[in-house]
Formats: C-alpha cells, structure tokens, sequence
C-alpha cells in the first residue's frame, strides 16, 4: 500500500467465528481513504463478514477495527451505518416503487427524500427518472443492483461496501456498474471496497487489493499483485480463476 | 345426565376404535389414550370446580387462575425456545389478558363476581390466547428467518431494531388473528359455538346463551389482538443486542 495513504478502516487482530467455526483469524490490515480497494478470494474466504464487520452489523469476538482512527465500538450505531455505507450481492428491495427504496434511508430517520436528490441518484447510476414510479419488483438484476447502490448513496456514506455487486450481471450490465463506481469515487471522493470474484476487474477498477483465504489475510498492495503473487497459495489461486 | 347416559356415549368411542381396526388406521392407542385423559381430566376439574363454587373463597379462585395461566405457559413456551426469556414474556401476557378482561367485567359488573363466572371466563380467554401465542410464536420465528435479508437491509441503512422488525412483526400480529376474526364471522351460520350449545342444553334461555357468547366473542377478540401484539412487542427486543444487530442463534 502506498505510504502517504491515510488509513480509512484498520483492523488489528481481528478474530470472528459462528458457532465453532473459525470465519476470520486474526485480520490485521488496512483499507486506504478516497481509493478504491478489491477484496478477492474464494468463496468462503470471510469476505462478506469482513464487510458486516465495517457496517457494525456484527462484532468482532476479538481485536479492534477502526474507522477514521475511532475504534468502531465507539461509534453509535445509526451513525455507523451512515458513514459506512453496504450494498450486498441480494439488492434486496423493500415493496413499492423505486423512489420507495431510495426514501428508505430518509424514512428511517423521519425525514423525507427531497425529489432533487432522487432524481439525481437515479440518473447518477444511469437510470431514467421514469425509474423512480417503476415497481422494484419489475426491475432487472442490473437494474436492482443499480437501485441498491443509489439508495445507498443518498445517505452520502464516507466508505461504500459493495459486496459482489456485479457477479450476477451480464457484460454490459457489469461495465455500467464499474464505471458507475469509478465515477462516484471520482465525484464523491468516497474510499470504496469492493468484494469481486473477477480477477480483470480487481485489476481495472482497483487500485489496491486484498486477498483472502480461509479467514485470513494472506496478501495486500497494489492490485498489480494479483499479476505476479508472492504468496503461493494466491498463486494456485489466481492460476485458477485465470483458467 | 347420569354416569350410565354417560357410559352409554362411549358408544362413540368405539366407532372410530371399530373403523381404526378394520382400515388398520393405526389409531387405536391414542384414541384410548385421549379418551382416558379426557375422563380422567374433566372429572377431576369437574370435581375441583365443585369444591371451589361451594367455598365461594377467592383464594381458591386465585389459585385456580394460576393453575389455569401455569398449563398454558407451559405448553406455548415450547413453541418459542428461540426467543430468549420467553416463559417470562407469557406469563406477563397471561396475566395481563386476565387483569384487563376480568378488571372490565367486574369492573363495569358485566358480569358477578364468583367462581361460577370467573374460572369458566379465564379459562376460555387464556385457553384462546394461549393458542394465539403458539400460532404468533409459529409465525413469527419463521418471519424472522425468512426476512432476515430485509431485515439487515434495514439495520444496515441505519434503521433501528423496531423500524426493521415491523414487517414481519406486523405481518405475524395479522396472520396469528385471522383465524379468531375469520371464525367470528361465520359463527352461529356454520355451527353454533361450544359455549352456546352447552347452555342452550343444559336447558338455559337462548337468548341468554346468545347474549353470553356474545359476551365472549368480543372478549376473544381483545384476548386475540392483545396476546399478539404484546408479546410480539416483548419478544422483538431479545432479537437485537444493544449494538443494534441482528442476533444469530449461536451468538445469543
């Protein structure tokens, strides 16, 4: 990683298991501020959890994490959330239309959702304004994936968690949504992580990478690691998904 | 009606035994079985409801309603073993559903108060609102399960336990009640209720019966909204942990 870099979440021994099963062993690392950073690894790797984590969704069982240099157990919750922003694989919708979803973060908090700035998160993701009436459930995979990161943005997160946003798209769906991303830390400066199982786009859209494999933190830097890893089990890895 | 009438009604004991038998239903045992408890049961509460009219002693009142709440939360907790405390949560609603239905009757003299009305009224309202809470429980546990995506959605967007558990609290609250508004609808067209009948039997006015059943439809459908939505309001918060998350099982 880049030394002039500020920290935007650290980790520091960060231990996470469900029932007896380890998820993540001892996590230290950092995500840098204002960059976009991939986390690749195989499925079961505890990125997902890793994300949870950052949301305050969940909490360690052991370690600290810290967002902005605060440890995150001193955050309140509702403001956690709304400093660190998710959007998961599912983009689940609540019922109703799409301006519905988009007001939900506003909702939560008794305000309403001013029309300008619907209408200016759905053209930020490449939707039409006609969208806002349109009923979530009618939308396409890339359209709901679209929606979710709207709704997400208009609580104007510092960091955006996007976990497999793209995986279940379609090529041109997947490119609107990497530029899409590109744009919004371009514009917004927001620090971004980014969970993908595409290793080309780890390397197009990311400036830095994790990887990780079985709970742990095995390789970190540039995402130009990913041509020539170090470690080799990222080497089977990469050998692999490259195949 | 004397013990030998009584003994003569067996006879429809024995049909579905004979049926059992000849279709190899396999239903023999626990026919025989209900059928002994059911005696044994109803003759022994039979008894202790005579003993208790005749003491006129609210004591024995009193200890007949604890008896009455103790089997019912015994048997509604097992439906909710996953919501932490759950025994405590019925015992409140129980207690409840009978302060507020008899403190209106004998409170407004609706209606007198003795053993002869108090027992038989709580046992109806806590036997209908122990049924609502196992089919609430029911409801509810697997609401959760299956809205726990929409659920997080809503923690994760900075929502609070309460604004992310309303969907599917609501939505248990309606569906455990359907079946009470439902029956009302159509009684007295489809059959006429148990409670009626019984008077109308024993040789009371059916007017008066209609009058009392009345009486009770409108105190089962308090019990029914009551019983749901209070424990519904006493379970959601044993869901989350004071960091705003969803509790998982293994981390409760």
């Amino acid at each position: 990683m880049t030394k002039d870099a500020q920290a935007a979440i650290q980790f520091s021994h960060v231990h996470y298991q469900s029932g007896e099963t380890k998820i993540l062993n001892d996590i230290t690392g950092w995500f840098p501020k204002n960059h976009i950073t991939t986390l690749v690894g195989p499925s079961g790797a505890g990125k997902t959890t890793l994300f949870r984590l950052c949301n305050g969704l969940i909490s360690p069982d052991s370690g600290e994490i810290y967002i902005d240099d605060q440890k995150i157990s001193s955050y309140e919750p509702v403001a956690l959330r709304r400093k660190v922003g998710i959007a998961l694989q599912q983009a689940v919708m609540v019922p109703g239309t799409v301006r519905k979803n988009l007001a939900l973060p506003f909702e939560l908090q008794g305000e309403e959702l001013p029309e300008e700035t619907a209408k200016e998160m759905i053209r930020l993701v490449g939707l039409d304004e006609s969208f806002l009436d349109r009923n979530a459930k009618d939308l396409s995979g890339g359209q709901r994936q679209k929606v979710s990161i709207a709704r997400t943005l208009v609580m104007k997160p510092e960091i955006l968690l996007l976990d497999e946003i793209t995986s279940s798209l379609d090529r041109v769906s997947q490119q609107e949504i990497e530029e899409l991303i590109v744009r919004i830390n371009e514009t917004y400066q927001t620090t971004i992580m980014w969970i993908t199982h595409n290793l080309k786009q780890a390397l197009s859209i990311g400036e830095y990478t994790w990887v990780m494999m079985d709970g742990e933190l095995v390789e970190t830097g540039e995402s130009s690691l990913l041509k020539d890893p170090q470690n080799p089990r990222v080497r089977t890895f990469v050998k692999g998904e490259s195949e | 009606m004397s013990f030998l009438l009584l003994g003569l009604s067996l006879i429809f004991v024995l049909i579905p035994l004979v049926l059992s038998k000849t279709l190899n239903l396999g239903l023999e045992k626990d026919a025989v079985v209900a059928t002994i408890r059911a005696i044994i049961q109803l003759l022994a509460v039979g008894y202790i409801l005579q003993f208790v009219f005749d003491a006129e002693n609210f004591f024995y009142i009193f200890l007949m309603v604890v008896l009455i709440i103790g089997a019912a939360v015994q048997n509604a907790r097992k439906k909710g073993v996953s919501i932490k405390g759950i025994t405590w949560k019925l015992i409140v609603t129980f207690v409840f559903i009978e302060v507020l239905t008899q403190g209106i009757l004998l409170g407004l003299n609706i209606t007198p108060a003795t053993a002869q009305y108090i027992i038989p009224i709580s046992g109806m309202v806590i036997g209908n609102s122990m049924v609502l809470s196992i089919l609430f429980l029911n409801r509810f546990t697997s609401e959760i399960e299956s809205r726990e995506a929409e659920t997080e959605l809503i923690l994760s967007l900075g929502g609070t336990p309460k604004q992310a558990i309303h969907r599917p609290l609501i939505s248990s609250i309606q569906a455990s009640t359907i079946p009470t508004i439902e029956s009302q609808k159509t009684i007295g067209l489809v059959q006429l209720p148990g409670m009626m009948s019984g008077q109308i039997i024993a040789g009371a006015d059916p007017l008066q019966a209609v009058m009392f059943q009345l009486l009770i439809i409108f105190l089962l459908l308090t019990t029914a909204v009551v019983t749901s939505a209070m424990l519904g309001f006493l379970s959601y918060p044993t869901l989350f942990n004071e960091r705003m998350q969803l509790l998982k099982p293994d981390k409760q």
